[in-house]
This record gives C-alpha cells, sequence and structure tokens, in this order.
C-alpha cells in the first residue's frame, strides 16, 4: 500500500529535469552591523524581526555560536567586546568563561572551531540591547509543558487503554520510566551530542571540542543562547534543551507500542538507552542541526558554504522536517517494528482474545496527545510568530480531516465507525503533520492527512494481518508510515504554488526558487537514511541483548501479567 | 429441602425475585456468571482484529426450599425469566441435605 502510495508520489514529483540546488534555509543577513565592537555578539545583531522573512529550514539546533567561525577578523572585535561588555554587563559569571573562551577563540582563526569558541563571541540572553524575546521564550516553556504532557500520560494513557488489564500499568510505567531516564541521559551529555558541531553524523560528545560538557557545564544556566530561525533572535539554551528532551524521551516511549506486553523490563531500559544514543541522536543530529541563522550573511554564498558543511547530513541534503516526522516518528516506528519481528508475537496471540482493556483510558490519552502535541508542532517554530501560527493550524485542522479520513473509511469498509478507529485516525494525522506542520498550507495539510488516515488504516489492519507481525499498538502501521507520508508530503506541499510556505534562503534572504524533483530527492534521502539507520540499530541491540540478558518475558510472565511479574502490582483491585 | 439453582437473563433478575417474593421465598443469593448454551455470542472489531466471543453475561440464582414450595418457587422463576428467545436459561434442582440459620441456630425448614 504505501509502495503504491511512494511510487505516485515520486512520478507526480517527476518533473523537473534540471534543477537550482535546493535552497537551504538561508538566513538573511541581516548584515546587521555591528552594533559596534562594545557590543555583543559580532555576528547577528539587527533582529531581523521581520516575521514575513523567517522560514524555518528545519529545526535548528546549534547554538548562535557559529558565528564566530565566519570571519576570523570578528574574533578579535569579539574577544575584545567581551571583557569589555563583562564589566558592561550584569552577568559576572559568564564573563569568566567567555573571557577565556574568547582568547582561544581570536587566537584560532575560523576553520573548525565549533561550540566551545562560540559561546564567547554569540550574543547572551540579558546582553545590552539583545535580550531573548519575552513572547519567545514563554511559549517554548508552555511548548515544553505541552510536549511533556503528550508522554506523561497522553501516551502512556493512549497505549495502556489499548493493552489487557493485567499489562496496563506496565505499559504505562514503560512511558514514565523512558520519559525519566531519556532526560536525564539528555542533560549529562545527549543535548550536546545532537546540537553542537562536530561531524556529519552526530555532535560533540562532552569530552570533545565544542561540546557542551558534561552536564551542560559549558552553557551558562540563564545566559547561554540557543539560535531560533530569525537573525538575531535567541532562546535561553536551557529553555531549548528542555523542549528538545521532550521530543528524545517521547520517541523513545513511543517504541514500546511495538513491544507491548511482552518484553521484560530490564531489556525495555537497556534497549531504550542503547537505542537512544546509537539512533535518537545521530538522526536528531542529522536532520536538524544547524549553526542557526546567523551563520549566513546576505549575498554570501561562501559563509554558507561554511555553514552548510557544519550543519547534519540530512540537512545539507535539503531535507526538511519541521517537527520530527523522520527523527521521531520513522525513527520509532521501525524500531517498534523490529522489537516487535525479534520478540515474537505475544502467547497466545490468535487465540485468546487480547481486545482493549480500557478504550475509554485511550480516548482520554488521545484528547492530551491532540493538546500536546500544538506545543510539539506549534513549539517547532521556536517563537511566537505567524511560523508557529501555520504549524497551529496545521495541528487542529489537519489532524481532524485525518479522523474523519480514517473513521470514515472505516465506517465504508467494516460498517461500523469505532471509538478506536478515530482516536487511531486523529494519531496518524497528529504524525503525519508534524514534519508538514510550518511548510504546508491548508490544501497540503488536508491531502498529506486524509491520505495517512488511510493509507494508516490499511497498514493497521490489512498489511499488519497480511504479514503476521505484532506490532501490538500499530506503532509501526501509524507511527512509520504515516511519518513517511508525512515527510514524502512535506516535500510535495511545501511548493509555493501548492499553497506552501516554500524554503527560505538565508543567503538571498527570500524564499528560494522551488526544486520540486530536488527537494522531493531530498526528502527520500531523509526517509531512506532514518528507516535503514534506526532499523539497523534497533536490530543490532535488540539480537544482543536476546542473546545476552534475553529480551521476552517468559510465558508464566505474560500469563500472570507483567504488572504483577516485573512490577509487583496490580492496576484492578476489585 | 430444595436447592434451586437457574441461569436466567441478566434484565430479568428483578422480576424473578419479585415473582419469588410474591409466593413466600425471602431469601435469594446472586452471582453474575457467564456461559452459553444454544445462543450465539458477538463479534468485536478492534483495528482488525476481530474477537468472537462466545461467553454471554448471565446471572445464576439460588434458592433454598421448603418441598411445599418447590413447584411453586419453579414455576415462578420460569414464568418470570422467560422470554421466548434462545438463551432464557435452565433451573437446576439439588436435594439440600442440611440448612443452618448462623444467628439462632435453627436447623431444617425452620432455617429457611
Amino acid at each position: 500500500m504505501s509502495f503504491n502510495r511512494l511510487s505516485r508520489f515520486v512520478l507526480l514529483a517527476a518533473f523537473a529535469l534540471s534543477g537550482p540546488t535546493i535552497a537551504y534555509a538561508q538566513d538573511d543577513a541581516a548584515t546587521a552591523a555591528e552594533p559596534a565592537a562594545a557590543e555583543a555578539a559580532p555576528a547577528t545583531t539587527d533582529a531581523p524581526a521581520a516575521p514575513a522573512k523567517k522560514k524555518h529550514h528545519k529545526k535548528e539546533k546549534a547554538k548562535a555560536a557559529p558565528v564566530a567561525e565566519m570571519a576570523a577578523a570578528e574574533e578579535k572585535p569579539a574577544a575584545a567586546a567581551a571583557p569589555a561588555e563583562e564589566k558592561a554587563a550584569a552577568e559576572p559569571k559568564p564573563a569568566e568563561p567567555a573571557a577565556a573562551e574568547a582568547a582561544p577563540a581570536a587566537a584560532a582563526p575560523a576553520a573548525e572551531a565549533p561550540a566551545a569558541a562560540a559561546p564567547a563571541a554569540a550574543p547572551k540572553c540579558g546582553d545590552k540591547g539583545f535580550d531573548c524575546n519575552k513572547g519567545d521564550v514563554a511559549w517554548m516553556m508552555t511548548s515544553t509543558a505541552f510536549v511533556l504532557l503528550m508522554t506523561v500520560p497522553g501516551l502512556a494513557l493512549f497505549y495502556a487503554g489499548m493493552v489487557r488489564s493485567k499489562n496496563a500499568l506496565s505499559t504505562t510505567m514503560q512511558s514514565f520510566a523512558i520519559f525519566c531516564v531519556i532526560a536525564v541521559l539528555w542533560v549529562i551529555f545527549g543535548y550536546g551530542a545532537a546540537f553542537t558541531a562536530h561531524g556529519d553524523f552526530l555532535g560533540a560528545l562532552p569530552w570533545q571540542e565544542g561540546s557542551k560538557g558534561w552536564f551542560l557545564s559549558a552553557d551558562d544556566p540563564t545566559t547561554a543562547p540557543a539560535a531560533t530561525f530569525s537573525k538575531g533572535q535567541y532562546l535561553p539554551d536551557f529553555v531549548y534543551c528542555m523542549f528538545q528532551l521532550t521530543f528524545a524521551a517521547i520517541t523513545v516511549a513511543l517504541i514500546t507500542g511495538g513491544l507491548a506486553e511482552r518484553m521484560k523490563f530490564s531489556a525495555v531500559m537497556i534497549f531504550s538507552v542503547l537505542w537512544f544514543c546509537f539512533s535518537y541522536l545521530p538522526i536528531a543530529h542529522m536532520v536538524w542541526y544547524w549553526d542557526g541563522p546567523d551563520a549566513y550573511l546576505k549575498g554570501d554564498a561562501k559563509a554558507a558554504e561554511v555553514a552548510a558543511s557544519h550543519a547534519g547530513f540530512l540537512f545539507q541534503k535539503g531535507a526538511i522536517d519541521f517537527a520530527g516526522g523522520t527523527v521521531v516518528h520513522i525513527n520509532a516506528g521501525i524500531a517498534a517494528l523490529m522489537c516487535a519481528l525479534v520478540l515474537g508475537p505475544r502467547k497466545g496471540l490468535g487465540k485468546i482474545h487480547f481486545a482493549p482493556h480500557s478504550l475509554m483510558m485511550t480516548a482520554i490519552g488521545t484528547g492530551m496527545l491532540w493538546m500536546g502535541w500544538f506545543g510539539f508542532n506549534a513549539g517547532s517554530a521556536l517563537e511566537a510568530n505567524g511560523g508557529a501560527g501555520l504549524a497551529f493550524f496545521n495541528t487542529l485542522f489537519g489532524t481532524a480531516v485525518a479522523g474523519c479520513a480514517w473513521a470514515g473509511t472505516e465506517w465504508l469498509l467494516k460498517g461500523k465507525p469505532s471509538l478506536l478507529g478515530i482516536c487511531s485516525g486523529i494519531v496518524a494525522g497528529l504524525v503525519a503533520i508534524t514534519p508538514a506542520a510550518g511548510f504546508v498550507g491548508p490544501v497540503g495539510a488536508f491531502v498529506i492527512c486524509a491520505v495517512a488516515g488511510v493509507v494508516c488504516l490499511l497498514a493497521a489492519t490489512k498489511l499488519k494481518a497480511m504479514l503476521g507481525y505484532d506490532d501490538a499498538l500499530d506503532a509501526f502501521g501509524v507511527h512509520c508510515i504515516g511519518g513517511i507520508i508525512g515527510a514524502l508530503g512535506t516535500g510535495i506541499y511545501v511548493n509555493p504554488a501548492l499553497g506552501g510556505t516554500g524554503v527560505y534562503d538565508y543567503t538571498a534572504e527570500a524564499v528560494g526558487a522551488f526544486d520540486a524533483h530536488a527537494q522531493f530527492v531530498a526528502q527520500l534521502w531523509a526517509v531512506a537514511t532514518s528507516l535503514a539507520w534506526s532499523g539497523t540499530v534497533a536490530l543490532v541491540i535488540l539480537l544482543a541483548l536476546k542473546f545476552t540478558i534475553g529480551i521476552r518475558a517468559s510465558d508464566e510472565a505474560q500469563e500472570e501479567g507483567l504488572d504483577l511479574s516485573e512490577h509487583g502490582e496490580k492496576a484492578y483491585n476489585h | 429441602m430444595k436447592l434451586i439453582s437457574a441461569i436466567i437473563k441478566p434484565f430479568k433478575l428483578d422480576e424473578v425475585r419479585e415473582a419469588l417474593s410474591e409466593i413466600g421465598v425471602a431469601g435469594i443469593t446472586v452471582t453474575e456468571v457467564k456461559g452459553f448454551g444454544r445462543q450465539k455470542g458477538h463479534t468485536e472489531l478492534y483495528r482488525g482484529a476481530e474477537y468472537v466471543v462466545d461467553f454471554l453475561p448471565k446471572v445464576k440464582i439460588e434458592v433454598a426450599v421448603d418441598d411445599s414450595k418447590l413447584d411453586g418457587a419453579i414455576e415462578a422463576i420460569t414464568k418470570a425469566a422467560h422470554t421466548g428467545k434462545i438463551g432464557d436459561g435452565k433451573v437446576f434442582v439439588f436435594t439440600l441435605t442440611q440448612a443452618i440459620r448462623i444467628r439462632t441456630g435453627e436447623t431444617g425448614k425452620d432455617a429457611l
């Protein structure tokens, strides 16, 4: 099914013969000036603030640091500015590390001087003449809390309602425990590994140059900045770190849908940690890491080249993913399929009834997921602006379309539309619109989500029945397939001619000319890379665990229920 | 003394209880059970996974009666629980060898 879809998309997209290079979201250089050496931050300055100009290309991860690499010349004023600034600024703390870092920065010319040198030259929240936009920061913190709600307890309830009552607590526990563990690892080293410049496939680990250090030690807790999609606009890095934390955690939690009701808890946790390290971190880096808009200057192709060379592998390919169709959904979905295949089916599948024990719980979880997803998608704009508004719009509209599509199709095919169906349709829509949220217009959202509603229904029912894998909670059928549809659909409907926003060129300071063929190919790269990388990593980890500690809960444990066997608890005591 | 054990459709419980009290049978024990005889179950569909549920919810009532009230009780139950459709249930009669009222120690007929 999905393959037919894919080939049709390819045919539709294959019309351009020669394509100009895909315009990366090049920040338009405000050129701004340097408000004078006394001012901090060479690169940015002038906040373009121009709302119309901001097009996010990808999630930008990085800090504003890269600026320092742009011009060695700028480093000297920066170094000079930093100490001067220190005296003027009210923040004594950041001054020291900044000054220390500024010295080596000034000494070493551009080349590869990622993270470490950068903070010295980059603006800091609270700097004179520059401050994080309070609306943006408020929105990002709100979004972060919303995305937390998506996992704790949105996804937990969504999944728990669909399993048998004797496994309800274990399903919930998996989501909660994964969230907590990933959150801790994220702060210790994960954030830095994903969102700093180092290589094409991964950022800097804590002991490597340019890293954020163990426990974010290289970041000043209140003033270190993170770039947005607008020149000169920053967020506190600690806020951005938390926002991204919730994404990492929910991605890993999603995988539990494929392993539900039969995996040992210890194996779940070890798998989660390893997969997070070897799959989530690299893929997040590959898709989303870039130096930020301030690394690009108007008309400066050389600067753009330098900046592009620091970006993640798939970012360099031109792939766009607004909020995580590839990084979160395809990534998790294919890993879930690997779990389902290596674990084998639940004991008694096909013989005894595995009906959901509480679809009311699933419905509540669905509501929380939908609400929380506004933070997931609209928060990915990193600012409280029109781009966020578009993502918000699509998250509401597209999701509703998918709910109708799934329920309507189910009504036609099965004769009765079910609550589980509409909940699944809603989630499929949310998944599909995720990579597209800030890029497509209403027509694009409609098409992508309608297709996802129908195709995911068929994947979760017919495909699963045909191929016989026990993807218990349809993490593959909904998240992987939905993510693929969304990622490819984004490549098509970001086209301004089809109502999309186009892809912003920060060097030209305008929306770039759209090359449909090239963009679609870039999307294919992202989809294929995520599938191959994540699937392989998951498979290797699973096999390694299977032949060492064992991953499958014993037949007795499955009979008794994982709540009792793994956690010593019963969900219901009546 | 006899123990009547009757399996009936759950929504008929109130009618049966009233019918029994009309003939003077005051005590009754009710259990929720599931089972099937000739009545077929139903099919549930969850995301394409079909579940055929054979067992149907029923209610079992147990009443201990004196021999003199046996026929009356049986008739009361069967009439009240009857709908004419498959699945109405069955009545079983066991011989009861002893009955004791715990509070007073009465035995036999006086305990019923």
